[in-house]
């Protein structure tokens, strides 16, 4: 039997991973998906943590996160493309029409 | 809790002349913006009916108590206590009327001479006439508070679209300047209101008595309100800037009612909420009133732009009123609300005046004119007279004034009496100056040929030349309703009597 | 309605008449109205009034409550006593004789209506301001007058200097206005009342109180008296604020006659003898009554020898004869005081009237550039030299009686002031004949020195045509003009007959009706010394005219050279003392530097707008930093996000 905090040790490395994929990489397309990674390494917490305390409401809670990253996952490729098509770039450090 | 008497008109009167100009400013938005005849027609019929509405309230008001009249009492919003609480006294009565005088004479004067967006216009007016009642009738204080801050919002748009060159840089003024004074206010309220016990009730508020240091703050956060509103030296800038640019109804309701407010706020909330701190503040308000007074009567020697320079006067003339408030005396009093009335009258026909001209030549600059009482002799005479009320000369209003607060003044403080006296010396110099400049002498080249005024014009300020002789030679007829609701607000400030206070030893105190 | 209300309601009607149909309706007949109301008050006063307040009958009625707060009541009111129909009768009959000579003088011009308007307006101001039972319709009328003053000073407005005078008027008056509206604060704060009555009866009792007055302690009725004197200074034209009535001259001249010799400027004789029980109480405040008045009397007479303005000399003689009215106050004499105010109504608004024919003829006011006129104005004429020995204090004539009996009063009172007082006047005494004719003299003997064309561009007459006028264009004026002028005449001559001092075998009538309210002072002189101060009062008076004749008849080369000889002097009488220099560069100057060089420049521009406007200034320039934050930058946010997250974090596990 694997232990819980086995687990738990997977879902923060990958967390960890994403959170410094997320800051780190320039490419859109990488932070997109470290932020794909973050959301995962949730899903392993709560899967994990529901098996744990015998409770189905972790599982159900982890579909719903899967579900939201998917429809995030198809606005955001959408806002790439647009962007790509408007800036010419997958940069992110180019698309500043924000900054203060 | 304190006695009232309840309304009994067979109508909420006070609710009526509160919401006739809302009616006519929903009457104005519903018409087609191409009617502009009718939507004028809209806007001076509300004001007459408004006004006639009101003259009830000058025959029927009961001048030998200082109760509340014509209150109304609705709950609003129960669960924090907040009522619908009407009511007028002594102190409110006689603006409740002037302002609903002056809503008649801003539509007339912006007949001609407001030709943009004119169902706005005559829409902010309105509006602004219903705010302006609405805080002089309200005894919750929740409800005065929503309408002292209303009002700033037509008021604000009247600067800002219809107003002069700099208007966007005078109307942020005007709104910032009076909006950091009322958010002062605000917490100053929300204390009274915590504690005592979750009241906004003023006139259950005025029954109870406060620890000293309480009523010192709330005294100061009240104070940065009302003295903005007056204004007091040294809050005065915005008044210059706001008057010089505000469209001539603009100018008219800011000098006439407007400013008021904070003179009004002195009597009906500061004096009587905290009447230790007031009376331990004398000096300070002494001091800053005589300063006003000499202060806003030399800077006027400077002015060269018309609107700038009886906008100037206001600030000196305003200091007698608060010096008058201060004196904590029934002359000092009446006489300080019989002047905010004649500043109302007076101020208000003198910009009324300049706007006569305005429309005419489109100059401000007192050195465009000169001669004008060979060009305009009819116009000239009603100047003068506005003139000579604004000096103080006996037989106008401006004399009754001035002598009742000077009066009052000097049996507070001699000091401060005698110094507010060269105020009047200075003042018959920059107003007859400026009577020289634009009216005697020889005729400039810019002005000849201009028109007399019109009969439009002319009925805009009659009524305001009746005042000032009405109140001039029979002054009781406005002074009689003051005496019981001024006698009771002493008897609240002056449990221990007026106490004599050494001027120079305060400001001796503020410099070191 | 009483009778007496008449008396002033009369000529506020005709105002009200003339102001709203004067100038449409009424056009030319504009007097109309204002000389019915005033003759009217006229004939009300002598056949009414002066009867009742004869037989001792004072009437003291309230009309209608003015003004209340608290236990401030005043009413407007009405006292006649002998004192107020003395000063009625002087206002009415000047008023009415000089509105009917202005028919004549001003004809034809285009502000007809508007002047018998304002001289309406002054009348009822004038007979309010006397014939008002308390303080505040005194001071209601004093600030009237001074309006109408202004206005008619001010007539002719498009002319620079008239404008300015009439402003000056009024600006130097509000200060003389100061004190004496600090005075009536002061007997409100002291009696609680504005009443003449309770005042008056109570005023014996604040003897010797003092008062805390910003700091000093003053004793009180000197303080009241002397606060209220101030507004007899400003009013009546005294030293140091006599500076107004020589310019006023720019009014027409019947104004000049009626307000600035006969009427308005003696307000403040009648206030300080309406006061007397106040002033009776101090000492100093006398004794300041007494030598302002000498000091202006002499120093006023001293200007006029050397002006060349024929109104401004007039002037100048009345700001003279004023000083003397004071002067006999000061010493105790009000009925002398007042006795001179009512011949001197006579008399100088005599000048004042004829000095107006002069220029109506001559259209100039420059004594220079007449001459020689007594051929062509035989009545104008007349009459000047009646009013001149009337006004020189040459025996018969009215002036003289009141003037002897203000000499002999301050030399009588014994006391030094007293003396000093009755030396200075003695002096008076010599110059008063002298300027008076020396303007005789060059404007109506010799040879007529005018007709210049370019010299008559400022003509007082306001219309400024420049045409030729010459010589022969020189004629009488119209009879509308001379027979008001010969009854003033016949009054510069016998009015002063009513007062003929028991010495010369009168019976002192007019002192003895004055006695109820003025008082009579104690005389400590021999029927010697009077003899000898009356003989040395004439003696004087006649030398001054014989010097005159000397001078501007005889050797008219001499003047000249004296002039030159004493340059010094000369230049300083010319310039008035410089006094109108000094306060342009001690007060005005300064005053108008401060506003706009300190107030407006540095107060209101740099401090108080520099921290408006610094404040949000302030906010604004932080707010600038911060959004400095916001790059724009996702992966920035980010950071911030996680760190503060770890943060929190950080923060919760560290405190649990």
């Amino acid at each position: 039997m694997v232990p819980l905090s086995w687990y738990m040790m997977l879902s923060i490395a990958v967390f960890v991973i994403g959170v410094f994929g997320f800051l780190s990489r320039r490419n859109i397309i990488i932070v997109f998906m470290s932020i794909e990674l973050m959301l995962n390494a949730v899903n392993i917490n709560l899967i994990s943590l529901s098996h744990y305390l015998q409770d189905m409401r972790g599982q159900i809670l982890a579909f719903f996160v899967i579900a939201v990253a998917a429809a995030e996952a198809a606005i955001g490729l959408a806002i790439v493309i647009a962007l790509f098509r408007n800036k010419a770039t997958a940069h992110v450090d180019e698309v500043k029409e924000m900054q203060g | 809790m304190e006695q009232v008497i309840m309304n009994q008109l067979s109508y909420p009167i006070l609710s009526t002349v509160i919401f006739l100009p809302v009616l006519g400013a929903l009457l104005i938005l519903i018409t087609r913006r191409s009617w502009e005849l009718l939507t004028k027609w809209i806007a001076l019929g509300t004001s007459i009916l408004t006004f006639i509405v009101s003259l009830t309230l000058f025959t029927d008001f009961d001048k030998s108590t200082h109760k509340m009249q014509f209150v109304e009492k609705h709950s609003w919003i129960p669960n924090w206590n907040i009522n619908y609480y009407l009511g007028v006294d002594g102190i409110s009565i006689l603006f409740v009327l002037l302002s609903a005088l002056t809503a008649i004479l801003c539509v007339l004067i912006s007949w001609n001479s407001i030709k943009a967006k004119v169902k706005e216009f005559y829409i902010s007016i309105l509006l602004t006439t219903s705010f302006m009642i609405g805080v002089f009738c309200s005894l919750d204080f929740f409800l005065f508070y929503l309408f002292w801050e209303a009002m700033l919002i037509p008021m604000f748009l009247i600067i800002g679209v219809w107003g002069g060159p700099n208007r966007i840089y005078a109307a942020i003024k005007f709104f910032l300047y009076t909006l950091v004074g009322s958010v002062l206010m605000l917490v100053g309220i929300i204390v009274l209101y915590l504690y005592a016990g979750k009241s906004f009730d003023i006139l259950e508020l005025m029954t109870k008595n406060y620890p000293y240091t309480m009523q010192l703050w709330l005294f100061w956060a009240f104070f940065a309100a009302f003295a903005v509103k007056v204004p007091m030296w040294p809050v005065h800038t915005w008044l210059p800037d706001a008057h010089t640019e505000a469209p001539t109804a603009g100018s008219v309701i800011l000098a006439a009612i407007l400013i008021k407010m904070g003179a009004y706020g002195f009597l009906r909330f500061s004096l009587p909420l905290f009447p230790e701190a007031s009376k331990a503040m004398t000096p300070a308000m002494l001091t800053l009133s005589v300063i006003a007074i000499i202060y806003g009567a030399v800077i006027c020697l400077a002015q060269t732009d018309l609107k700038r320079l009886i906008a100037y006067s206001s600030v000196s003339h305003m200091g007698f009123v608060t010096l008058g408030i201060f004196a904590l005396n029934i002359q000092g009093l009446e006489g300080g609300i019989l002047q905010m009335l004649n500043h109302g009258v007076v101020t208000g026909a003198l910009f009324l005046s300049v706007g006569i001209v305005y429309d005419r030549t489109h100059s401000r600059q007192i050195a465009d004119y000169g001669g004008l009482a060979t060009v305009m002799p009819i116009y000239a005479a009603f100047f003068m007279v506005f003139t000579l009320a604004s000096v103080g000369l006996p037989g106008t209003n401006g004399f009754i004034g001035e002598f009742l607060i000077l009066l009052g003044g000097f049996a507070a403080n001699k000091l401060a009496g005698v110094l507010a006296c060269t105020g009047i010396i200075i003042g018959a110099g920059y107003m007859l100056w400026l009577y020289q400049k634009i009216f005697f002498m020889e005729i400039n080249k810019k002005i000849i040929g201009l028109p007399d005024m019109d009969i439009r014009e002319t009925i805009t300020l009659v009524p305001l030349i009746v005042l000032v002789l009405w109140i001039g030679i029979y002054p009781n007829s406005f002074l009689s309703f003051m005496h019981a609701s001024v006698q009771h607000l002493l008897e609240r400030v002056n449990a221990g009597g007026v106490q004599e206070v050494n001027i120079a030893k305060t400001i001796l105190e503020v410099v070191r | 309605m009483k009778l007496y209300l008449l008396i002033p309601f009369l000529p506020l009607t005709a105002f009200v008449i003339n102001i709203l149909l004067g100038k449409e309706v009424l056009r030319d007949k504009a007097h109309w109205p204002s000389i019915l109301a005033v003759v009217g008050s006229f004939f009300i006063t002598i056949t009414s009034v002066l009867p009742q307040a004869m037989a001792g009958k004072v009437i003291n009625e309230d009309l209608y409550t003015w003004m209340v707060s608290g236990t401030f009541n005043v009413t407007v009111g009405f006292l006649i006593d002998p004192l107020t129909a003395v000063m009625l009768v002087v206002v009415t009959t000047c008023a009415s004789l000089i509105h009917i000579y202005a028919v004549g003088y001003m004809h034809g011009d285009k502000g007809y209506y508007r002047f018998f308007a304002y001289m309406s307006l002054f009348t009822f101001c004038m007979l309010m301001l006397v014939m008002g039972n308390n303080f505040m319709q005194l001071y209601f009328g004093w600030e009237g007058v001074g309006l109408c003053s202004y206005f008619l000073i001010g007539y002719y407005f498009n002319k620079k200097s008239a404008a300015d005078a009439g402003k000056k008027a009024f600006i130097v008056n509000r200060f003389g206005d100061f004190g004496f509206g600090i005075g009536v604060f002061m007997i409100f704060l002291t009696f609680g009342t504005l009443h003449y009555a309770p005042v008056f009866a109570n005023a014996a009792g604040i003897t010797g109180q003092t008062v805390n007055f910003l700091g000093w302690n003053v004793d009180l009725p000197t303080l009241i008296a002397l606060l209220l004197f101030c507004g007899a200074v400003g009013k009546s034209a005294q030293v140091p604020l006599h500076v107004w009535l020589p310019d006023a001259m720019e009014g027409p001249t019947p104004v000049s006659a009626l307000i600035h010799a006969a009427t308005m400027v003696t307000a403040g004789v009648f206030m300080v003898a309406r006061c007397n029980p106040i002033f009776n109480l101090s000492e100093i405040a006398m004794n300041t009554v007494a030598i302002v008045g000498a000091t202006t009397s002499l120093f006023t007479a001293t200007i006029a020898i050397t002006q060349n303005d024929i109104k401004r000399i007039i002037a100048y003689s009345t700001c003279s004869h004023l000083g003397l009215m004071f002067l006999a106050c000061g010493v105790g004499a009000y009925a002398a005081g007042i006795f001179h105010l009512y011949t001197h109504a006579f008399f100088k608004a005599l000048l004042f009237l004829a000095a107006g024919s002069v220029i109506h003829a001559v259209h100039t006011n420059d004594i220079q550039e007449m001459g020689g006129l007594k051929k062509y104005m035989p009545i104008t004429y007349a009459v000047f030299v009646i009013a001149a020995l009337s006004a020189g204090g040459v025996p018969g004539f009215s002036g003289f009686f009141s003037k002897d009996e203000i000499i002999w009063s301050a030399y009588a009172s014994h006391s030094s002031v007293g003396k000093l007082v009755w030396l200075m006047g003695t002096a008076v005494a010599f110059f008063t004949p002298f300027y008076t004719f020396r303007l005789i003299f060059l404007t109506f003997h010799g040879k007529y020195r005018g007709g210049h064309p370019e010299e008559h561009g400022h003509s007082a007459h306001g219309s400024s045509h420049g045409s030729h006028q010459g010589e022969h264009h020189i004629h009488e004026s119209p009879k509308v003009m001379t027979i008001p002028l010969i009854l003033l005449a016949v009054g510069a001559v016998a009015a002063g007959w009513v007062g003929i001092p028991p010495i010369l075998g009168g019976g002192a009538h007019f002192a003895e009706f004055l006695k109820p309210v003025v008082g009579h002072p104690e005389f400590h002189g021999t029927h010697a010394e009077e003899w000898g101060v009356m003989g040395l009062s004439t003696i004087i008076a006649l030398s001054g005219i014989g010097l005159a004749a000397f001078f501007y008849l005889r050797k008219t080369d001499l003047p000249e050279k004296i002039a030159k000889q004493f340059s010094g002097i000369y230049n300083i009488l010319y310039h008035k003392y410089y006094i109108d220099e000094l306060y342009h560069y001690t007060i005005v100057k300064p005053t108008l530097w401060v506003a706009d060089k300190v107030i407006v420049a540095i107060t209101d521009a740099r401090i108080i707008e520099g921290i408006v406007n610094g404040v949000p200034g302030a906010i604004g320039k932080f707010s600038g930093n911060l959004r400095k934050v916001q790059t724009g930058l996702a992966q920035h946010y980010g950071i911030l996000m996680a760190a503060g997250a770890f943060f929190i974090i950080a923060l919760v596990l560290l405190l649990r």
